[in-house]
């Protein structure tokens, strides 16, 4: 703490000193601990795609497998690259993403209802997912050029809210009502962090609340009925409330020590949908019970711990930003997808994070904990409020 | 740098609210995981099992019947079906379209289908087409790559080997109607059959067994993934009846064409040895369902084919009740075996003409004569010495005027008039004249065929009550008690009338000039006694009976007289007794009496004391001791 007290010039020397660290020192400083803690949780994930697939490593297990090392190998590069290019390139990196969202609405092809991909040729890119992690990387930058002064100004607010409005706006077009909803209280946690008043919350959502009946009307069907299902599953249960029932009744016959690995009978007869993806928690605490789904939710913690850590002791304010954004995405991830899948919210397409099979949610992941990761190797670093620019 | 320290500081704080924030949340998941898992575990478990696993009904295989011999008359055959399931097939109707060209589909029929199709879910099969020949299974067996979905299946269907000649005994068994599911949990079963008429339809509960069931896990679909538990149900009670499956085949192609009925019991046990009633109905296409065409036929047949007229058909007993009255007569002590009646043709009583059906009379007649030549005027006159009340009375003492008890729905009771029958019923007072009518079995008198096999019985037995019955042992809900021998109820009868009546029943057969000697039996060890019988169906007016009575050939069917015959045999120790009734058919002695001649020289020639033992289906079949129904038309002569 003391070398913050220093002032601007020295900072920047020390700075340029800090982003010299040898390849040998960033691997050193690599927090290796809170990538086991990401292995293991992935492997649960591994654990419960081969008893989806009915004791099989196809279809899911051993793709999940790869797609998640090359994530580690991405991972790690990022979290290799000094934290200043990042700060650089967020603009950039957002604006990009941004082209690419609104692509999306042009050339995308059409997928489950809504329209999410583009055809890269070699891979499918999911441009609202890439924008979970810009827009973290965008507005960090921007709260980090701001004083404490500039924080309390309505005006200095203007262009961050316009950063998460316009992405948001397409994703709701795609419609994507789930990443939407990440992206706004994501971006919500970061305008908090960085300290901007409470009332201008309360102010926001009250506004919001007041506008959700015109919202209402811009819903697709399918997505109000998704809501209205929320509301009374029970009403109809061969409807849309099914998944909901049935992903309960899993959960709930599961009871203390679950039903024992691949016994799960709701998740192994059909009778729990989507059990590789979105399900997949309903049938790890079907077949495992309250204490492996604790277990679970242990890890996760403990990566959200870790999280808070690294970002309470950085150094820079970008960095515990950044860190900031990256633990509250990576919270959302879980909180919506086991509170869908136990009937608290409406069901909302989020998968559970490093457990549910899919490629574009782990990149997205992975991706922001290499960010998180090269926060903690350049925790040390000071970066002026005008950051990249002062250096470059 | 101040301004930094302020802002992590604010940050510090802010993130710590956040967290804060978090925390709850979770928390808020683990309180749910806890409801879900711990609290409401067991609900949820319950209705984990109640998705999972299903209850199947296992139809239990209906209860054979077979003959006193062992020889199955109703038994359960394989039965190929072709059923189609709707998920596995895609397009329905193209499907059906190329099913169609291997066994043809009527239009109808195919809108039956479809409309199956929808209104049940997708995988449950549907059926297409029951009791497929060989050929056919081969056939759509070959094509099933084209017919995906389609698929043959094997289930059990009753088979009745002897078919139209034991269709009125047996009855049928049919899909249960919609008032008829309460209850038993099996009716709803698809495809479940249950007894509609006859032994099916009386021991139905016997026959039917109990369910078992079949614990089934299904998947989300409702598709079977495994058998968890099995109980297999009680199999129906296998059935033998007195029946001897030989005789009723003999007796009914003896009939053939003809609509009447004939009863052979055994007249010391009362067990019914052939029961048949012309014309009859293929049981076997009652189980498959029957077209419209093929049901109204049946229906507005002039000869009743689904009436069981052994038990249900009422018919003046004509001349064979001349044995009731005679036993009155002698009773009450109007009459000796010697008295005598002249008979010139005719009677007189008030200013009405009773006639004798012999145009120039028979001359003086006594019982014997009487009984032996059918002499109407000496049965006039001795009923109306005797009286219609100790007729009515010997009447129902012989069986008569009432129902028996047999175990087969529909029995009738025929009529015995009386005074008082007469007052409640068409309220008149009883007329003298009709009393005459009566002792010649004409008037209001009514039997049914058995009832005549039964009043025979006892005439011949010694005067003892017995009372027929079809099954060899008591069956109930509750299962099968042997049959006790028949408690030797005596009805009284004095032993020296009976023999007088049973001697001239020999006569009547036996001697030059009896009505049926025509028809005697030869062979010296099966000769029959019997009495033959004409009932008139139309009333002969005095016009025609002054210039000529028609002959029977010259009416309209309808109009011609019943034929009937009843006897017994062996002469000297009864064993057999038999009803006969040619609906229509003209005179008793020409008619009916040959038929009752044929069919009990065969009863005796089987002897139905002889040993059996049950024969599978399959055995019966393959070794022909069942030639099947239609195999050979009987002629008729």
């Amino acid at each position: 703490m003391m070398k913050a007290h220093k002032g601007d010039l020295t900072m920047a020397g020390e700075a340029l000193n800090k982003s010299d660290l040898s390849i040998a020192q960033r691997l050193w400083r690599v927090h290796w601990l809170f990538v086991l803690v990401l292995i293991a949780t992935a492997s649960v994930g591994f654990a419960m795609l081969y008893s989806a697939a009915n004791g099989s490593f196809d279809p899911w297990a051993a793709r999940q497998m790869m797609r998640f090392g090359v994530g580690i190998g991405i991972m790690l590069l990022v979290a290799m690259t000094n934290l200043r290019v990042w700060l650089k390139y967020s603009y950039a990196f957002y604006a990009v993403t941004l082209l690419l969202l609104g692509a999306v609405e042009l050339g995308g092809t059409i997928g489950m209802g809504a329209q999410r991909w583009i055809d890269l040729g070699v891979i499918n890119l999911q441009p609202s997912e890439l924008m979970k992690v810009a827009m973290v990387l965008a507005l960090s930058r921007y709260f980090h050029s701001g004083n404490i002064e500039d924080i309390g100004r309505p005006t200095f607010l203007l262009t961050p809210l316009f950063l998460v409005a316009a992405p948001t706006a397409l994703v709701l077009r795609q419609p994507d009502l789930g990443t939407a909803l990440m992206l706004v209280i994501g971006s919500g946690a970061i305008f908090f962090a960085a300290g901007v008043r409470i009332w201008k919350f309360v102010v926001l959502l009250v506004m919001g609340l007041a506008s959700a009946p015109i919202g209402w009307q811009f819903l697709r069907d399918y997505q109000k009925q998704r809501v209205l299902t929320f509301l009374n599953p029970e009403n109809d249960p061969l409807g849309s409330g099914y998944h909901i029932i049935q992903s309960k009744i899993a959960l709930g016959s599961g009871g203390l020590f679950g039903k024992g690995f691949m016994q799960g009978s709701q998740s192994h007869l059909s009778f729990l949908p989507e059990k590789q993806t979105d399900f997949i928690f309903t049938m790890l605490a079907e077949e495992f019970g309250l204490v492996g789904g604790l277990g679970l939710l242990g890890l996760y913690v403990l990566i959200l711990a870790y999280g808070f850590t690294i970002s309470l002791n950085c150094r820079n304010h970008f960095g515990r930003l950044v860190g900031m954004g990256v633990t509250t995405t990576f919270f959302l991830y879980v909180f919506i997808n086991i509170a869908m899948v136990m009937g608290l919210i409406p069901v909302v397409g989020v998968p559970l994070p490093l457990i549910s099979y899919g490629g574009t949610a782990m990149m997205t992941l992975l991706l922001g904990f290499g960010l998180l990761l090269s926060v903690h190797i350049n925790r040390d670093e000071s970066i002026g409020r005008r950051g990249a620019a002062d250096d470059f | 740098m101040h301004r930094d320290s302020e802002r992590h500081k604010l940050f510090s704080r802010r993130t710590a609210m956040l967290a804060g924030g978090k925390a709850v949340l979770l928390s808020a998941l683990v309180g749910r995981m806890y409801y879900l898992q711990v609290v409401e575990s067991d609900k949820y478990k319950t209705l984990a099992d109640e998705n999972r696993i299903n209850f199947r009904l296992l139809a239990p295989p209906r209860g054979r019947i077979v003959d006193r011999f062992g020889v199955p008359m109703a038994d359960n055959q394989q039965n190929y079906r072709v059923v189609l399931i709707p998920e596995q097939t895609g397009d329905v109707e193209e499907t059906l379209r190329r099913l169609g060209r291997i066994i043809s589909i009527r239009k109808g029929e195919k809108k039956h289908i479809l409309r199956e199709v929808r209104r049940k879910r997708s995988f449950v099969p549907v059926t297409l087409r029951e009791n497929l020949n060989w050929e056919d299974v081969a056939r759509i067996e070959v094509n099933t790559p084209d017919l995906p979905g389609v698929m043959i299946d094997v289930g059990q269907s009753r088979f009745y080997p002897f078919a139209i000649e034991t269709s009125h005994v047996l009855g049928y068994v049919a899909a249960v109607s919609e008032g008829e599911t309460k209850g038993d949990p099996l009716l709803e079963l698809p495809g479940f059959r249950i007894g509609k008429s006859g032994i099916e339809k009386i021991y139905d509960l016997a026959l039917r067994g109990s369910s078992g069931s079949s614990q089934v896990e299904v998947n989300a679909y409702g598709r079977v993934i495994r058998e968890l538990n099995r109980s297999e149900g009680q199999p129906g009670t296998r059935l033998q009846l007195t029946l001897d499956s030989g005789l009723q085949q003999m007796a009914s192609k003896r009939l053939g064409e003809e609509s009447g009925s004939i009863v052979v019991m055994d007249v010391h046990s009362g067990g019914v040895l052939a029961m048949v009633s012309t014309p009859g109905f293929d049981p076997n296409a009652f189980n498959k369902g029957l077209s419209s065409d093929e049901w109204n036929a049946l229906i507005s047949n002039d000869k009743s084919p689904l009436i069981n007229k052994s038990i249900g058909g009422h018919y003046a007993p004509g001349s064979t009740f001349k044995m009731v009255v005679a036993l009155a007569a002698l009773e009450k002590g109007v009459i000796t075996a010697e008295s005598e009646v002249f008979c010139s043709g005719k009677t007189e009583l008030g200013n009405a003409t009773f006639h004798c059906w012999k145009k120039g009379g028979h001359g003086i007649v006594n019982l014997n004569a009487g009984i032996a030549q059918s002499c109407d005027v000496y049965f006039y006159e001795i009923a109306r010495r005797t009286g219609i009340e100790r007729i009515a009375a010997m009447a129902r003492r012989l069986g008569l005027g009432a129902r028996l008890g047999l175990d087969l729905p529909g029995e009738k009771g025929g009529l015995i008039p009386s005074d008082k029958w007469k007052r409640g019923a068409i309220g008149a007072p009883w007329q003298k004249g009709e009393t005459l009518l009566a002792g010649i079995g004409q008037g209001y008198v009514l039997t049914t065929p058995l009832q005549l096999a039964v009043m025979t019985a006892r005439i011949v037995n010694g005067g003892v009550a017995v009372t027929p019955h079809l099954t060899r042992d008591i069956v109930t809900k509750n299962g099968i008690t042997k049959r006790e021998q028949e408690p030797a109820r005596d009805i009284g009868l004095i032993p020296a009338h009976l023999a007088l009546i049973r001697d001239a029943m020999d006569t009547v057969v036996n001697v030059p000039g009896g009505t049926a000697f025509g028809a005697r039996i030869i062979s010296p060890d099966f000769r029959m006694g019997g009495k033959t019988g004409t009932a008139q169906v139309r009333r002969i007016s005095k016009q025609e009976r002054e210039n000529r009575v028609l002959k029977n050939s010259e009416l309209p069917w309808k109009e011609r007289d019943h034929a009937l015959f009843v006897g017994y045999a062996p002469v000297d120790a009864p064993r057999y007794s038999i009803a006969v009734i040619v609906e229509h058919g003209g005179g008793g002695s020409q008619v009916a009496a040959p038929i009752g001649r044929d069919v009990l020289e065969e009863a005796q020639r089987r002897n139905a004391a002889r040993p059996g033992e049950d024969i599978p289906l399959e055995k019966a079949l393959e070794t022909k001791i069942i030639p099947l129904s239609g195999d050979d038309e009987s002629t008729q002569g």
